[in-house]
């Protein structure tokens, strides 16, 4: 029997993902050839999907892009027997899009079979659990410290001080949350890992349960991806049916429930606070803090509130130790990111580096350049509360500190790339629309503000008395950053600013007005 | 559009299903919709009964969150994104196009009763921007051409 590999990423499926599988099964069953599907996620090449791995005597070779149509044709190449052909593309690991990255937490994305325990625990999975079900709470809470990981969901904060504070909090219940509300454009680190290996978040949520005495965690996943959903449901059957969640969690006598919810299509609910208000069946309004989510979250409880890839990266952590994670990275930026290349990129997907790398080189070496061709003019890091990048700061190491003192952020890893073609005031206005679309309306530098902007802009665009605007303008995003509570009123300014700063004659700016 | 005492007796089993869970309303919500296409006018009252809450919370609710709605949507609901990486290959074009081939704009339903165009800020598909959704399904690097032979086979499909 042969063990054909094809993705059930939601991407590849936008490719076709389905129509190839549902052609290579027909195939087979036509020629009754002994052939095994396995709906993998996806290895992140994603020029290269829909792809195919064929399991050979000389190990998994893989071809792509392939359209349902080419399938018999590969067939009768050989491809089962991993023969040349047009579409052959070979060992996917030996490429060097893959070769140079380093996959600690996507290491089982795109090799297993998402929902099979089996194929978890054949490729190193729940290791990590089982040693922390040896270790006190405190120890686990250490190794995760040690580590030197902060949340990568955008606002960088050391996962082992959060965690600390949560385990030091007497309460009866407290809770882990994970924020699976990835609304950046241009991210799709956390929907891969929730679609390509939803156990290595289920054992991460666990761990972080027994770290600091929660029992009930709840996956809180954005509406936009029906795909997640249905994986994470999968598999957190199969955990349950296996003893890896439940009341007794192999054995131990310690408990661990899980639970995904949907939220209903609001950015904001991305926001950690306003993140438990929907949890509890409210509008997503931002909460004041302090009290911390770690004091009083959900329900009013001590709760760990983390994002997909920062659990997601935990059980490595328990399993090779917190010293061998920290040993990647940068300065203060430790271990590894799933960075996510999209936009207007000839080679567009996600590869996971250690901090460190630049922008140039993730845009040329690894991106291959515009799709267009065309020069790349900006790049957007973080999303849409992110600044743009101009090609003179390219150089800029990917790093939380070195990207802060150029007034950027490196948010969730997410890098949208524009070409020469892009409208920079366009998309400064776009900026402020999103705000006003997507503002909770708690505070009005946030509400009003946005809607405000998007007037200062079109004015100045439309060259009205546009020295005053532009001070204006500059000014509004100032009290929209010192006057709102949170990252929504907070960074719209980014974007704008930045794209006002580095292309001013995209507003009909002269350089020398340039005052941000 | 449907009569509400066709509908109240699945309102009210998916409120008893979900009876004593904790922040259950959104899964109430989600259930409504997903069984009815919409959360009817007339729910919203049976909902705060069930909640203990008053009409203006839980209409409070429903209006904050995009997802939701209040009329019956078309056989086939649309998502375009609007979102920066669809921006970089040319979705505002597309949206354009979509919105003349339909005849409607955001928030609409075709005449024929076949469509509801609606915006979506990233579907986490954006390594093949410009990306869509037909009801559930995703589709990648849609062109205008694309995007009418999409619709095509959805009507085909529907007949």
């Amino acid at each position: 029997m042969t063990r054909i590999f094809i993705s059930r990423d939601s991407t590849a499926l936008s490719l076709g993902a389905n129509q190839v599988a549902e052609a290579l099964q027909q195939a087979a069953d036509s020629k009754g050839l002994d052939v095994e599907l396995v709906r993998n996620g996806s290895r992140g090449l994603f020029w290269l999907e829909p792809m195919i791995e064929v399991e050979t005597a000389q190990g998994r070779v893989a071809y792509g892009p392939v359209q349902s149509q080419d399938v018999v044709e590969l067939v009768e190449a050989g491809m089962l027997e991993g023969k040349e052909h047009a579409l052959f593309l070979g060992d996917i690991e030996a490429l060097p899009y893959f070769k140079d990255q380093s996959r600690l937490t996507f290491a089982r994305v795109g090799i297993t079979d998402p929902v099979s325990l089996d194929d978890y625990l054949a490729h190193e999975g729940y290791r990590g659990l089982k040693n922390a079900l040896n270790m006190s709470a405190q120890d686990i809470v250490q190794q995760v410290t040690d580590s030197g990981l902060r949340g990568r969901g955008g606002a960088a904060f050391p996962t082992g001080i959060k965690w600390n504070t949560v385990l030091n909090a007497p309460a009866e219940q407290k809770y882990i949350v994970c924020n699976a509300d990835e609304g950046d454009s241009g991210t799709f680190s956390d929907r891969m890992v929730m679609e390509g290996d939803p156990f290595v978040l289920i054992e991460g949520m666990t761990i972080a349960g027994l770290a600091v005495g929660a029992t009930q965690g709840y996956i809180y996943l954005r509406v936009e991806y029906p795909h997640a959903n249905v994986a994470l449901n999968e598999a957190i059957a199969n955990a349950y049916a296996n003893g890896y969640l439940g009341d007794d969690i192999l054995g131990s006598g310690k408990a661990f429930h899980l639970e995904v919810r949907l939220g209903a299509g609001a950015y904001i609910c991305g926001e950690e606070t306003s993140l438990l208000e929907s949890l509890e069946g409210k509008r997503g309004l931002v909460r004041f803090k302090p009290p911390l989510p770690a004091i009083i979250g959900l329900f009013g409880k001590p709760t760990v509130v983390n994002n997909v890839v920062s659990l997601a990266s935990v059980p490595i952590i328990l399993d090779k130790g917190g010293d061998y994670y920290r040993d990647y990275g940068i300065g203060r930026s430790r271990g590894t990111l799933p960075l996510q290349l999209a936009g207007n990129i000839k080679y567009p997907g996600l590869f996971e580096a250690a901090f460190g790398l630049t922008l140039r080189e993730i845009l040329y070496d690894y991106g291959g350049g515009s799709a267009s061709g065309r020069p790349i003019r900006a790049v957007q890091v973080g999303g849409p509360l992110g600044a743009y990048v101009p090609e003179s700061q390219f150089d800029t190491p990917l790093d939380y500190e070195a990207f802060s003192a150029i007034s950027a952020v490196v948010g969730h890893g997410g890098i949208v790339v524009h070409d020469d073609t892009v409208d920079m005031a366009a998309m400064a206005r776009y900026a402020m629309e999103f705000c006003v679309e997507e503002s909770c309306g708690k505070c009005t530098p946030c509400r009003i503000g946005s809607i405000r902007g998007v007037e200062v802009i079109d004015r100045i665009v439309k060259g009205i008395q546009k020295e005053q605007n532009t001070v204006l303008l500059e000014d509004l995003c100032d009290t929209m950053v010192n006057g709102s509570l949170c990252a929504m009123g907070g960074m719209t300014p980014y974007p704008v600013l930045s794209a006002l700063k580095h292309f001013p004659e995209d507003f009909g700016l002269d350089k020398a007005v340039d005052a941000a | 559009m449907q009569e509400y005492h066709l509908q109240k007796s699945v309102v009210a089993k998916i409120l008893a299903e979900h009876e004593g869970m904790p922040g259950n309303l959104l899964p109430i919500l989600h259930g409504i919709q997903d069984s009815l296409g919409y959360i009817p006018q007339e729910a919203v009252a049976d909902i705060a009964e069930a909640l203990n809450q008053s009409i203006a919370e839980i209409h409070g609710v429903i209006s904050f969150y995009h997802y939701f709605r209040q009329t019956p949507p078309g056989k086939n609901t649309i998502r375009i994104c609007r979102a920066e990486s669809c921006q970089a290959m040319n979705s505002q074009a597309l949206q354009e196009h979509a919105k003349k081939q339909l005849d409607i704009d955001w928030h609409q339903t075709s005449s024929d009763g076949e469509f509801s165009l609606e915006p979506v800020y990233c579907l986490g598909n954006c390594a093949c921007s410009p990306a869509i959704t037909i009801n559930n399904e995703v589709y990648g690097r849609v062109t205008p051409e694309r995007f009418d032979e999409l619709i095509a086979s959805q009507r085909g499909a529907a007949e």
